[in-house]
């Protein structure tokens, strides 16, 4: 069986020739992960897309009629870079103009992940809730505070739109290996090899040489080994890129979690078959007692004003701990019978400092935008001219390459919930819908 | 005194998920590989990221050379005082250990 990985990430771009090279030979399912956590918390908060409209529409438009010309079902994981409902509509709106502009029809399988503040409280209180990070505890507070959660699905969903003999399957957050694995497991194919080669595929091209996320990868699956080649003829895969892309990204090269259970890579042998060929086998799945779902969540923590600028002067740079405390005490002071002290907080993000200059970022972030614009600017007067005994430059401390001098950078979130959920059902978040696009 | 970045092909960092840190410390030969394996201690770790030292996996991939060292970001990506949102460039302080 024959599967293709369009690219590392739906948008980044990838070589049309590979394309039709890799639809040159029969292609049973095509696949592309379209989001990452990579980019923060930011996106799955604002609702908005780190990739860009035009290139992710380029991407489906020369790779949707492939797959439906050769009746590859579609597989696109984590709409719209972080996969909640409001991703997969912008995804959704993108394939159907590009369905429209082109004259094309399918059946469209979605499937959405998002869960609510209720089903995450829930869990805690049956005790379903796991830490991840011992740095990162559950927080009552924080579930509650959440603005926009996701459970990660795995191949259980896309493994019942196949079932359904849909063309294109849209998926909210996904893990990325189950965009690939789903459909070798539905064909009965070793659970251990079909998650090993999607964690691989997942990335495109990034298990070549020259590495690329953004080019075509080919996956050939049999029964007891599976073999990747590069699309693209510039391109080769070898053992060394391929066993050493389970290290990327990963906390551990030997064992990939996923919510049915683990597959482990402690006795898996790479074999070089040709100049552009690796050959996999050995690599072991064991399913796990308990299912789990990784939830995402964010919350609003307010509104960030930046203010960048440098600083070259090095009797300035020595002084700089008395100038943050001193502009620290002047905001206190300054804004303690308007602003209570809950309702921002500064950050002084430098970098360098040791040479010549000092770069430094003022970072305010306030309840509101007008809290942070007016914390921002007397952070930044006040650093300007902050005085320091035996100053020679007393004309001003700073370097603002820009006018004005402070950014709004808008709403800021964090992550609220990044946690393993128990599960019943690896489906029970999940809400597949099937239509017709004409 | 050589450094660590001094016996490696190639040192990275990256995050492993918001919530985790993973360095990649690939090697030229296995004999590197081991020699830097042999001595490089989870204490010096610890130290130069300010980490308890239970929290630190150190877990060798022979197969390519390489050791991975992971650990819990203090700040997850994004949180307020993060300063690096994808953590690719927390490797300097690992890749000036003493070895």
């Amino acid at each position: 069986m024959k599967i293709v990985a369009l690219n590392g990430l739906l948008g980044y771009g990838y070589s049309e020739e590979a394309l039709d090279i890799a639809f040159s030979e029969k292609v049973d399912y095509l696949g592309v992960d379209a989001g990452s956590t990579d980019p923060g918390p930011y996106y799955l908060g604002s609702g908005k897309s780190f990739t860009d409209r035009g290139a992710v529409k380029r991407d489906l438009a020369l790779a949707l009629p492939k797959a439906l010309e050769h009746k590859a079902p579609f597989i696109i994981g984590t709409a719209g870079g972080a996969g909640s409902s409001e991703h997969v509509s912008w995804l959704k709106e993108i394939l159907i103009e590009v369905a429209k502009e082109q004259k094309l029809h399918f059946t469209l399988g979605t499937v959405l992940s998002d869960v609510d503040v209720d089903y995450v409280l829930e869990k805690l209180d049956s005790g379903k809730l796991i830490d991840m990070s011992s740095e990162f505890p559950v927080s009552r507070e924080a579930i509650k505070e959440s603005t926009c959660i996701v459970s990660q699905i795995g191949i259980a969903p896309i493994m019942e739109l196949l079932k359904k003999d849909v063309d294109v399957i849209l998926c909210g957050r996904a893990c990325d290996t189950a965009i690939y694995a789903a459909p070798c497991i539905f064909n009965g194919y070793d659970a251990g090899l079909s998650f090993h080669m999607a964690k691989i595929m997942e990335c495109g091209a990034m298990c070549s040489e020259p590495v690329a996320a953004a080019d075509v990868m080919q996956g050939y699956m049999h029964e007891d080994y599976f073999e990747l080649r590069p699309a693209n003829p510039a391109r080769k895969c070898t053992v060394d890129r391929v066993a050493a892309h389970t290290l990327y990204e990963q906390s551990n090269p030997y064992l990939i979690f996923e919510p049915d259970g683990v597959c482990d890579l402690s006795d898996t042998v790479f074999e070089q078959m040709d100049a552009r060929t690796v050959r996999v086998r050995g690599s072991v799945f064991r399913e796990a007692e308990e299912k789990t779902l990784k939830l995402e969540g964010v919350k609003r923590s307010g509104y960030r004003t930046i203010c960048p600028a440098t600083i070259y002067d090095p009797q300035t740079i020595e002084n700089k701990d008395l100038i943050f405390n001193t502009v620290t005490d002047f905001i206190r002071e300054n804004t303690k019978d308007t602003l209570p002290e809950s309702s921002y907080a500064v950050f002084f993000k430098t970098s360098g400092g040791k040479e010549s200059s000092m770069g430094i970022i003022i970072d305010v972030i306030g309840k509101t935008q007008e809290i942070a614009d007016t914390v921002c600017a007397l952070a930044r007067s006040r650093m300007l001219h902050c005085d320091y005994a035996g100053r020679k430059s007393t004309a001003g401390n700073l370097a603002f390459p820009f006018s004005p001098s402070d950014i709004h950078v808008g709403p800021v979130y964090e992550f609220s919930v990044f946690h393993l959920a128990k599960v019943d059902s690896l489906l029970e978040t999940a809400k597949i819908t099937v239509e017709a696009v004409k | 005194m050589k450094k660590l970045v001094d016996y490696t092909k190639i040192v990275r960092s990256k995050n492993a998920g918001p919530l985790f840190i993973t360095f990649d410390l690939i090697f030229n030969t296995e004999e590197d590989m081991e020699y830097v394996e042999q001595r490089l201690r989870k204490e010096d770790v610890a130290k130069a990221y300010a980490m308890e030292v239970s929290k630190i996996d150190i877990i060798s991939y022979k197969v390519v050379n390489a050791i991975k060292i992971t650990f819990p970001r203090k700040n997850v990506s994004g949180a307020l005082a993060d300063n690096d949102i994808y953590g690719c460039q927390q490797h300097m302080p690992l890749a000036n250990i003493e070895i």
